[in-house]
């Protein structure tokens, strides 16, 4: 019965597989970039920074048709340009980063407008940019699986830098000149994470299963290293959820994970084990007796 | 037969537009006709010649069912003469359009006398193999059957009539009432060249008909990515599903592939068709999951470019049934 349910549809069907695998990449490369997003107040960060890459990739289009390496480069073209220079605008002047880059991926969203309604073109660009998980080729899957494996390879790398990012970004940048180096190297990662989420998600959905485990997972654990896991964790079920939902009851197959994923969240408010409502209310009894 | 009925009609048309001829005094150029999308602006331009100066919304390759209109569409509309739409609730955002503009010309519908195919609910077992070649000889039989495979953000009726060369004739004999109406000066022109298209329509229909006439029973069943060819279906005895609705809007989910995957493995069908304007990537993994091969691009809402394989209406019906003939006859 549960085999049925569960396995059977992976075991039977190749894109359902691929479709995992996909998921899978994306909820190992994307989520931990989601955790330290959010531990550095930078959640709404992810959905400008998609909103950058969209032009970029709807440029790629225009120029190359329906081709995986020209919509990648376009879409980190536009989401490194804007991430730099709003990275350097709220370094070098007196604006705030959030209103900084708030400027910089309105420009790089009207731009990618004009220079699609200037081309003339009525294809509906949102349909060819909006990849769906279920049609993951190889490329795409490779592609996939290399973003996760360099995100994760370099988070490592960075892993003690970003840590006292989040906790002391003024110490950081007081003892080591690498605060903007690392800076910048996460914002790459979220750029790359989200082109990568575009093909199989849809841009907008890829920000999703970046963000909504982390923010699920906080409710979990208190430690950096649990934080990542859980999250991860909560992605992985997230999608295997989401595939199956898609698969019993015919619903498109991105927000179908995507809300799975806020389902997860909506538990995690409320009955997790760490701050959540329940925790508040056991801690209120307890300093009351 | 219908020759003489436009006649008839047009001839009481010239009649009543006499006594009001000084309204028309001040239209001395070419009729301004704006078409909503180009196969209608095709046929505009065939029938009127150089008499109409044809304004297309949705040029080629554009998808009607998304299309988002201009400022410069508005501009277009509210200084036409004639406006012509296929109708059936095709274009959805026209309504809206139209109330924006101060459009005072005449409203064409080029659908208007056509037998529509009705949509029907989908139960959600339509695709389980088995009675979809039945179900499209049921549907030659009877006008208003309809295989119908998640079809809802339109109204009552498919509104992709242009697909059957049957109903472009009377497309073409609406247009080319309104356009006599509208210059009763050039209403002989429009009827030389709507005589001399519709022989070229019928002509088309017979040659597709016997192209199509080779294609054995049992490769008539055929996947396509927008459900737009039902008309077709109809007329030659095809059987037409496609994992979208007929919608491009619709998101395909993960069910609906299954059962498309399960019909083209019971069903043994041998080609799966990309269209010009939907997404081609997940076709491709069903072809690859199936072993079915992709038998090439069919147009079904909107002309190629100059340099494609479908420029004209005609070019486009011609096209897509030689594609299908090709991947179906052994």
């Amino acid at each position: 019965m549960i085999w049925e349910a569960v396995v059977q549809p992976f075991a039977d069907f190749g894109f359902m597989r691929r479709a995992l695998l996909g998921c899978a990449a994306i909820s190992v490369g994307a989520t931990p970039v989601g955790v330290f997003l959010m531990l550095r107040r930078m959640s709404l960060t992810g959905d400008a920074m998609a909103h950058a890459i969209l032009p970029g990739a709807a440029v790629g289009y225009l120029v190359a048709g329906l081709s995986l390496g020209a919509m990648t480069i376009g879409g980190l073209v536009a989401g490194m340009a804007v991430a730099l220079l709003a990275g350097f605008v709220s370094r070098a002047t007196a604006l705030r980063e959030d209103a900084s880059l708030a400027a910089f991926y309105l420009i790089s969203l009207a731009l990618g407008v004009v220079i699609v309604s200037v081309r003339g073109s009525n294809v509906d660009l949102m349909h060819v940019l909006f990849g769906t998980v279920l049609a993951l080729d190889d490329a795409a899957l490779l592609l996939l699986c290399s973003i996760a494996s360099l995100s994760v390879l370099t988070l490592a790398a960075l892993f003690r830098a970003l840590v006292l990012e989040c906790a002391d970004p003024q110490f950081l940048r007081s003892v080591s000149g690498l605060s903007a180096m690392t800076h910048f190297t996460f914002l790459a990662l979220v750029v790359l994470n989200l082109v990568g989420g575009f093909h199989a998600l849809g841009t907008l959905m890829a920000v999703g299963i970046m963000i909504l485990p982390a923010a699920a997972a906080r409710f979990w654990a208190a430690q950096i290293g649990s934080l990542i896991a859980s999250a991860v964790g909560i992605a992985l079920v997230a999608c295997v959820g989401g595939l199956l939902l898609s698969y019993h009851f015919s619903l498109p197959s991105g927000p179908a994970i995507i809300l799975g994923a806020g389902l997860v969240y909506g538990i995690s408010v409320v009955l997790g084990p760490v701050g959540s409502l329940a925790a508040r209310v056991a801690v209120r009894r307890h300093l009351e007796a | 037969m219908i020759t003489r009925r436009v006649l008839l009609k047009s001839a009481a048309a010239v009649a009543a537009l006499t006594v009001l001829a000084p309204a028309w005094a001040e239209s001395d150029g070419p009729i301004r006709v704006v078409a909503t999308f180009s196969i209608l602006g095709d046929m505009v331009s065939r029938i009127g010649g150089e008499h109409v100066a044809v304004t297309t919304l949705v040029g080629p390759d554009g998808d009607t069912h998304v299309y988002r209109p201009t400022p410069a569409a508005a501009r277009a509309v509210s200084e036409a003469d004639v406006l012509v739409v296929n109708g059936l609730d095709f274009e959805g955002w026209l309504d809206r359009l139209i109330e924006t503009t101060n459009f005072d010309g005449v409203r064409v519908v080029a659908t208007e006398g056509i037998d529509p195919i009705t949509l029907e609910d989908d139960h959600g077992d339509d695709h389980d193999g088995g009675h979809d070649h039945e179900e499209s000889k049921a549907a030659e039989d009877h006008g208003d059957e309809n295989d119908g495979h998640e079809a809802h953000a339109h109204g009552a009726f498919d509104p992709h009539a242009w697909q059957s060369l049957r109903h472009a004739v009377s497309y073409v004999d609406n247009v080319t009432l309104a356009l006599a109406n509208a210059s009763p000066d050039s209403a002989t022109a429009f009827y030389r060249s709507r005589a001399l298209y519709v022989a070229e329509i019928e002509a088309l229909d017979a040659e597709i008909r016997s192209l199509l006439a080779e294609v054995p029973e049992s490769a008539r069943t055929i996947v396509t990515s927008h459900d737009a060819f039902q008309y077709f279906g109809r007329d030659y005895g095809l059987a037409f599903i496609a994992p979208q609705g007929l919608s491009t809007e619709s998101e395909a989910s993960a069910k609906d592939v299954v059962r498309l995957i399960e019909l083209i493995r019971s069903q043994g069908i041998r080609a799966v068709f990309l269209e010009n304007i939907a997404d081609p990537r997940l076709l491709k993994r069903i072809a690859d999951e199936t072993g079915a091969t992709i038998g090439g691009t069919l147009y079904p809402g909107a002309l190629s470019g100059p340099d494609g394989p479908a420029p004209t209406y005609l070019d486009m019906m011609r096209h897509n049934a030689r594609t299908l003939a090709q991947a179906l006859t052994p």
